[in-house]
């Protein structure tokens, strides 16, 4: 099919099946997942400006969809998601800011492919042994809910001690998150929580889902069902944000993002209501391949020179 | 207020009405994207080469229409026809 927006030729068949699978993930995980529909589109030829503005178009769309059906489900912590958006422009604009300053150091590629290696090799390292260690835990007790009435999306962590901690820390403004059962947390943790991830956005590139999730469960201590749909209602508001900064720079192809997003409102559908059926530490398990997929792809092209 | 398990039968249904929901939202946003490429594709190659500040507002609209009117349009169409009921 041809796309003259962009001057390109794909198969909608494959722009459809990665729409389907980045879907799927993003519902299920919280994740943008631009780390692979970056270079899923580049893999046919799309160039790298049209790659990266048209994979945040659709990650909106999907974004939409799978945050519209974890709210039905309960999973969105609207005052978290609304407070997080203010920090993670900030960070985004940081973060870009530091990519120029390296570019003009000349050093940008080999910087950001070691702290992106590093970052993602631990997240998965660490994510694996708290997740583990939990399993194990309740394998031994009986879950118990913290708050009542929240028992279904209350889940247990080997790391609660120190979220507590983090919790306990008393420095104003304190605030409540009744729907995540957070009864008081300084708004400047949270603010701090998503300026990183904002940093993360705006240096390694994409929404950075795959950092924002694991601090909304072992920072903040959120539930790890309403961190993935709250992170969704978060990335709706910064992935709009690029969306509309790439596009006035001629950088999306609007017909490319929905076509992708005919299978990514299907797989985010399934993603979202598949979550219902798994256990907290179980998510965060099965989270664990995601950002060493990314680990891997910066490998290969900082080995190579070749961009996937 | 401890929550109640659902039994099979309610889960067998839920499980059947969200894959009906989803059937019917596949053919909308299908439909929806040909309709696009039929009647705003040139349009919106016009937009994107001399009114790239529009095209950038369009393509938002677009993508988030797709999203959540044929979403709401699909839940309507079947409440309606389950007369009202949701399951």
């Amino acid at each position: 099919m041809d796309f003259p927006i962009s001057h390109s030729h794909i198969s909608p068949v494959y722009l459809v099946a990665i729409g389907f699978l980045i879907g799927v993930m993003g519902g299920f995980f919280g994740v943008g997942g631009s780390f692979i529909a970056g270079p899923a589109l580049r893999a046919v030829g799309l160039d790298w400006n049209f790659a990266v503005g048209t994979d945040l178009a659709h990650i909106v769309g999907k974004s939409v969809v799978a945050a519209k059906r974890h709210r039905a489900l309960g999973n969105v912590d609207l005052k978290l998601g609304l407070i997080m958006a203010v920090g993670t422009m900030g960070g985004a604009e940081v973060g870009a800011q530091l990519i120029q300053m390296l570019k003009r150091t000349g050093n940008v590629n080999f910087v950001v492919s070691v702290v992106s290696i590093v970052i993602y090799v631990s997240i998965s390292s660490f994510m694996v042994w708290e997740a583990w260690r939990t399993l194990q835990y309740q394998k031994k007790r009986r879950p118990r809910a913290k708050v009542p009435g929240t028992a279904a999306k209350q889940d247990e962590s080997s790391f609660s001690h120190r979220t507590d901690a983090i919790q306990r820390f008393k420095l104003w403004p304190m605030i409540s998150l009744p729907a995540s059962g957070i009864k008081a947390i300084s708004l400047w943790i949270i603010i701090l929580v998503s300026f990183i991830g904002g940093l993360f956005s705006g240096f390694l590139g994409g929404g950075a889902g795959y950092i924002r999730m694991p601090m909304l469960v072992y920072v903040l201590g959120v539930p790890t069902h309403l961190a993935v749909g709250t992170d969704l209602f978060e990335i709706i508001i910064s992935a709009s944000y690029g969306t509309f900064s790439h596009a006035i720079k001629g950088n999306v192809d609007i017909l490319i993002a929905l076509v992708m997003h005919t299978g990514a409102a299907i797989g985010a559908q399934i993603g979202a209501i598949s979550t219902q059926y798994f256990a907290g530490p179980k998510i965060r398990l099965a989270f664990v391949p995601l950002p060493l997929i990314g680990a891997a792809i910066v490998i290969y092209t900082l080995f190579t020179g070749h961009k996937l | 207020m401890a929550r109640v398990a659902p039994t099979k039968k309610e889960k067998t249904n839920t499980l059947r009405a969200f894959l009906v929901e989803l059937a019917v939202y596949a053919v909308f946003v299908t439909g929806y994207f040909f309709l696009v490429l039929h009647y705003l594709s040139g349009w919106l190659q016009e937009l994107h080469l001399h009114h790239v500040k529009f095209y950038a507002l369009v393509a938002i609209v677009l993508i988030i229409g797709q999203a959540v009117v044929l979403e709401s349009i699909t839940t309507w169409l079947l409440r309606l026809l389950r007369g009202g009921r949701s399951e």
